[in-house]
């Protein structure tokens, strides 16, 4: 009896030894030279402009030309 | 659809450094890790000395996509170069690839060890939901989801500092180059954006005769 709990322990303690031996791969489906990362959102998908993509482009064309000194009214 | 790129005027950078703090304070970005620094080159020589603002170009055919071993790197529909935080193993490969020295490693932990690369997002946050604290504390403010341009560029105080789509910078350079009638330089332009800019159908502007040398000093006489 004691020797069959002796037997099931020390298998117990070596299958407790080699659970880290394992390597699970850590990436799914990896394709080499594709990003394998989080998709990302749109820009423009959140508020303030919830899915407007026009409007989006429309509010950056107009900021970039703030750049412009010469178009600005001094 | 915009082509997302900076451009930096070397004729009008004063080197105020209002760019790396604008950056600095809109990301919070920590200590010892740039994302964007003032360059200057030929330092002190009279007519030649110029200032450039660098950062990550976002460049067409980007390096540091191609190096990067575990592929944590991703294109924007609008060109901006971004990467997965959580996928990075801070190898360093990246920061040998770019031409620009963009990406950058902050010194965490024991023993120097690198941490996650940190770079330039052209203010675009990362793969985490926009605008969320997520995205907030791993990649920085999201101004381009909330329709905003760069902080760097928009803090510029000379306008040396452009950003936003590649066809209105080019026609804001033009102006301002045809009116000046010099520095057409695009700095940085043909080594991120291959030659002629990138920009389809807007040529850069002719570039303006190299200064003369500085005059070769007097042989000195012995008397």
């Amino acid at each position: 009896m004691s020797a069959r709990i002796v037997i099931v322990l020390a298998a117990s303690a070596i299958l407790f030894g080699l659970t880290a031996c394992g390597e699970r791969p850590q990436v799914l489906t990896y394709k080499q030279g594709t990003y394998q990362g989080k998709p990302d959102m749109q820009a423009w998908q959140n508020p303030p402009f919830n899915g407007d993509r026009a409007a989006w482009e429309l509010a950056l064309k107009d900021r970039a030309q703030t750049q412009n000194e010469y178009k600005r009214v001094n | 659809m915009a082509r997302m790129k900076f451009l930096c005027d070397a004729e009008r950078c004063i080197e105020c450094n209002a760019c790396v703090t604008a950056c600095k304070s809109e990301h919070e970005v920590p200590w010892g890790v740039n994302r964007r620094r003032v360059v200057t080159i030929n330092d002190g020589i009279e007519k030649a000395e110029k200032s450039i603002s660098v950062a990550c170009m976002h460049c067409s055919d980007a390096p540091c996509m191609a190096v990067c071993p575990v592929d944590c790197f991703y294109k924007t529909e609008q060109g901006v170069v971004l990467h997965d935080k959580d996928l990075c193993i801070g190898c360093g490969y990246c920061f040998y690839a770019c031409p620009f020295g963009a990406p950058q490693f902050p010194q965490v932990g024991a023993f120097a060890m690198r941490g996650k690369m940190d770079k330039c997002t052209f203010c675009a946050g990362g793969p985490e939901k926009d605008n969320s604290n997520e995205e907030r504390v791993k990649y920085g403010r999201n101004r381009l989801a909330e329709g905003k341009l760069p902080a760097c560029a928009e803090m510029c105080s000379t306008k040396a500092l452009l950003g936003g789509d590649a066809d209105v910078l080019s026609d804001i350079y033009r102006d301002r180059v045809t009116r000046r009638g010099k520095g057409g330089e695009m700095w940085g332009w043909s080594t991120a954006y291959g030659p002629g800019g990138g920009a389809a159908g807007s040529p850069p502007p002719a570039a303006p005769p190299a200064p003369a040398p500085a005059p070769a000093p007097a042989p000195a006489t012995k008397s």
